[in-house]
């Protein structure tokens, strides 16, 4: 079957790349660009540890054909730190506690910064909502959850003060 | 070792530890939120090939005959296996890990021979050299069944006529031996005192049956293995498991092979909750390798973890509970009947060792079968057996004391096992917090808050062994001072920090220059796997003996360079001091890095070395309690608020240990109110993906609140008792407790789904 070619932009870096017509965004970033921070937990966008944003929008990788990301911005948990300085979130996420085995984080991260985009001061309860599709079975998600608003507490103090 | 009297001497002293009881950031954190940490499915290498696995369809079949002529055909693949290219291994029980282990039964899970036990029972795998070109391949191989009927559900695999899965499988544990096969693998009793006498002397008698479904320990990561063989036949594994010793000696028992030929490197964990502590690709990736000369990397798809790996087992637990009126128990007995899936080895006997044992309780007895069907081969979930038989005992504990008019807790109370108290598999307990949890419940705001309509609140128990076992560590001073601590056992949830803050605190010197590693099986000598709540607890106290023994080094390198002997040094705040002044000479404290820089002239590198067999591990005990909101017109019930407390011995780094704390509650939860896994008639997993096996998410929950009790282990240098296992005891009862007075109806069969709890409102109603 003929290959597809892919012009994208990951991490914000140009990207091009011959794929295979069926292949998924999360294969090519694991398998072709070695991006392997997006992790395949179900492969069917039920646990949410492919989370990626495509134009700043919150999708699974899995779901995505990579044909789609022509054109389109992706940022992964890789495109989430500044360099060596780690995101708010990120930092966030070891002062609380909020990992155990980690490979769910890089979806949660990636998840909650989406949010955090979008609404920088939730509630409890929305954080629990946006992120009801990414599955944690150490945590229980408590020390997630404060996390993610502790670092929204934080990234507000930054705007305010920065 | 000399461990039990240090131990004693550091868990009596009031001691103000510099590094324990802290909450540093874990050292593998930054690759952990950045994406960088390297999982079994991220390892990559040159040349390396994908395998698939070819699983059955059918519940129950014999093996006609596997074509795989065409798959082999096919350009790209580069090698095949099946059943026959695996040894016939001895159909006996060997020593192996926690519990005795059938290495015959083990291989036949991880590949077919002439029969199909379970939907997703492996019987071929391929390796080629894309995934496309693997999966093509795969539906290449012909494999002809004979369709046989099944069973799935334990009461009708134990009736009379139900379809044999084992030809040969002769029920143990019972005498006379039966003279036929059946699907009963095994009888287990304990008894202490004498029931029938003590339930003659009982003045209230609760008796119930109770049932819970199978459920999967739900890791996020899918299983995953590269292999690969050398020219000279040495093998290389890397995959993510709960331990490489494990899969070590596990692959040379299955494929015969010396366990020296065989090396294996720890990928970083995506969960396993004793779901990964035996062996499904990894013997085949091996074969693959071996045969096509090549790298291979088998990983599974979720639906292969539902249908093939994991869960626990199903069950149906009798209790019988005698009381006098004023609330002491006086007999309890028990018969568990739990699913082995497949292959006999369910966790019944350890439901029946645990489930009464948070009680003084003079005449028990439990009587364990373990039964298999056609189920997957059930794996350890996190205290495997006990949280079944919890249920059972703490749900009719609570019916106890609503016919007793009495608190639930009080109760407990009144009958709480303590110091001294006998256990139905032997032992008295000795140091133990279990009382000390029940105090911090009833002090808990949480235990006299006020409850809206359609809530209810539940409180139940649970305990846990913990193990030890044998454990390596091995500390090493670099040129600079800074120490690597290098361990046997792969990290779970956190447990290099702990390693670290040990060591740390043992050699008296800053944390951030302590870098703690986890080795593959050529690196440190060997390890029982991570399970059992044991590596805090064992691994830890291997580290600290060999920290020690670097203490020791250490002033024997700073006496050569005062001219002095290790007597007249003392270690402290990770620098030597001489206490012995004499005129004229500069004895000025030497830093750990002033000895590190002069080590080549005082006897070359420091390093402390420690294998171990660790004994003494404490026992552990949890109560939790849980608030529930029914909605009577759906069924569907809410956790709305929930505290977990346990007697943890001591916390090393206490915000993991609430992670455990919470963790094991919310699987507790699930397990309680929405898990459980589905067959169809035909007997296939209808529910293989996270969208039909509902486990909790976020928006499900509220935050879990945690107490840490610690009652010091005297068995370990920091009084540490294992965590992880003890918090999901007590979810399954304080849930059904929690919904049973929530409506008013006692709920006996998990999980308390929305149908099943509003067909019991609804026929409450209808009978008036």
């Amino acid at each position: 079957m003929a290959k597809h070619h892919v012009t994208t932009t990951v991490n914000r870096e140009p990207v091009e790349l011959l794929c295979d017509p069926s292949a998924t965004l999360l294969d090519v970033l694991r398998d072709e660009l070695g991006l392997i921070g997006s992790k395949e937990g179900c492969g069917t966008g039920d646990c949410g540890a492919c989370s990626v944003l495509m134009d700043g929008r919150l999708v699974c990788a899995c779901l995505v054909l990579a044909a789609e990301a022509t054109g389109h911005e992706i940022t992964t948990i890789e495109g989430i730190a500044d360099g060596n300085t780690l995101h708010t979130l990120q930092q966030q996420f070891l002062e609380d506690a909020a990992l155990q085995c980690g490979i769910c984080t890089p979806g949660f991260i990636v998840a909650a910064k989406a949010l955090l985009d979008r609404n920088p001061d939730p509630t409890e309860t929305e954080v629990r909502f946006w992120l009801a599709g990414n599955l944690c079975r150490c945590t229980g998600y408590d020390k997630i959850i404060r996390a993610v608003m502790n670092a929204a507490a934080k990234m507000r103090e930054e705007t305010v003060h920065g | 070792m000399g461990n039990e009297q240090d131990a004693l001497n550091l868990v009596n002293e009031q001691v103000e530890y510099k590094w324990v009881g802290t909450r540093p950031i874990r050292p593998d954190g930054a690759d952990k939120v950045t994406g960088r940490a390297t999982f079994g499915a991220d390892i990559d290498l040159p040349g390396m090939l994908t395998g698939v696995v070819i699983r059955s369809p059918h519940a129950h079949a014999r093996i006609i005959s596997i074509d795989t002529s065409a798959a082999a055909a096919l350009p790209g693949v580069l090698g095949i296996v099946t059943g026959a290219d695996l040894p016939e291994l001895p159909n006996e029980v060997a020593a192996g890990g926690e519990a005795p282990i059938n290495f015959r039964y083990v291989s036949e899970n991880a590949i077919a021979r002439s029969k199909v036990l379970y939907d997703g029972h492996a019987v071929a795998a391929v390796a080629a050299t894309s995934v496309e070109i693997a999966h093509e391949a795969a539906s290449l191989i012909k494999v002809s069944y004979e369709v046989l009927p099944h069973v799935i559900n334990v009461l009708d695999a134990m009736a009379d006529d139900a379809p044999v899965l084992h030809e040969g499988l002769i029920t143990k544990g019972v005498e006379p031996a039966p003279n036929k096969a059946s699907n009963i693998a095994g009888k287990v009793e304990f008894a202490m005192g004498d029931i029938e006498k003590g339930f003659a002397e009982s003045e209230v008698i609760i008796e119930r049956s109770y049932t819970t479904e199978a459920v999967h320990q739900g890791y996020i990561e899918p299983h995953a293995v590269v292999a690969s063989v050398a020219a000279d036949g040495m093998v290389n594994i890397w995959c993510s498991s709960q331990g490489q010793f494990m899969i070590r000696e596990f692959c040379a028992k299955l494929l015969g092979m010396d366990i020296g030929r065989i090396r294996v490197t720890p990928a970083e964990i995506g969960g396993g909750f004793g779901g990964k502590t035996t062996v499904y690709l990894e013997p085949l990736a091996v074969v693959l390798a071996q045969k096509s000369g090549r790298p291979v990397r088998m990983v599974m798809s979720r639906g292969e973890v539902m249908r093939a790996t994991g869960p626990t087992s199903g069950t149906h637990v009798h209790i019988k509970l005698g009381a006098k009126r004023d609330g002491t128990f006086v007999a309890g007995e028990m018969v568990l009947k739990y699913q082995a899936g497949a292959y006999p080895g369910s966790p019944a006997f350890l439901g029946g060792m645990t489930g009464f044992s948070c009680y003084e309780l003079p005449n028990a007895k439990a009587t364990c079968w373990d039964v298999v069907s056609n189920r997957p081969k059930c794996a350890a979930y996190r205290a495997p057996g006990a949280p079944m038989a919890s249920f059972g005992v703490e749900s009719a504990i609570d019916e106890l004391a609503q016919t007793l008019g009495m608190d639930p807790l009080e109760l407990r109370l009144k009958n709480a096992a303590k110091e001294g108290t006998a256990t139905i598999y032997g032992p008295k307990f000795l140091q133990i917090g279990y009382v000390e949890t029940l105090l911090a419940a009833k002090a808990h705001p949480h235990w006299s808050a006020p409850l809206g309509p359609n809530q209810g609140r539940g409180i139940a128990c649970g305990f846990w062994f913990n193990i030890g076992g044998p454990s390596s560590a091995s500390v090493h001073v670099n040129e600079d001072g800074s120490v690597s601590v290098v361990t046997g056992n792969p990290d779970i949830g956190g447990s290099r920090a702990s390693m670290a803050i040990m060591a740390a605190e043992v050699l008296g010197m800053d944390l951030s220059k302590v870098k703690p590693l986890i080795g593959d099986t050529g690196q440190i000598a060997y390890s029982f796997l991570t399970g059992g709540s044991r590596v805090t607890f064992a691994t830890g106290m291997a580290v600290c003996d060999a920290a020690k023994d670097v203490v020791r080094q250490l002033r024997t390198r700073a006496a050569k360079m005062w001219k002095v002997t290790a007597e007249d040094v003392e270690w402290r705040d990770g620098s030597a001091f001489c206490t012995k002044v004499e005129e004229g000479k500069d004895r000025a404290p030497l830093t750990l890095a002033a000895i590190a820089h002069a080590a080549a002239r005082t006897g070359g590198p420091i390093s402390g070395n420690v294998s171990i067999n660790a004994a003494g591990a404490g026992p552990g005990f949890g109560t939790h309690i849980c608030d529930v909101e029914v909605d009577p017109e759906t069924g569907a019930t809410r956790v709305i608020r929930y505290t977990a407390i346990q007697d943890v011995g001591r916390a090393i780094h206490p915000s993991y240990v609430e992670g455990q704390l919470q963790g094991g509650a919310v699987q507790g939860i699930g397990w309680a109110l929405n898990e459980e896994y589905v067959y169809d008639a035909n007997g296939r997993l209808q529910n293989t993906g996270f969208l039909d096996y509902r486990m909790p998410v976020a928006s499900d929950l509220p935050m879990i609140d945690t107490v840490l009790v610690e009652v010091p282990n005297p068995g370990h240098p920091y009084g540490v008792r294992g965590v992880g296992e003890v918090p999901i005891v007590p979810p399954l009862g304080a849930v059904a407790n929690a919904v049973s007075h929530a409506v008013g109806l006692r709920l006996t069969s998990l999980p308390i789904s929305p149908p099943k709890l509003l067909a019991a409102i609804d026929g409450a109603k209808a009978a008036g």
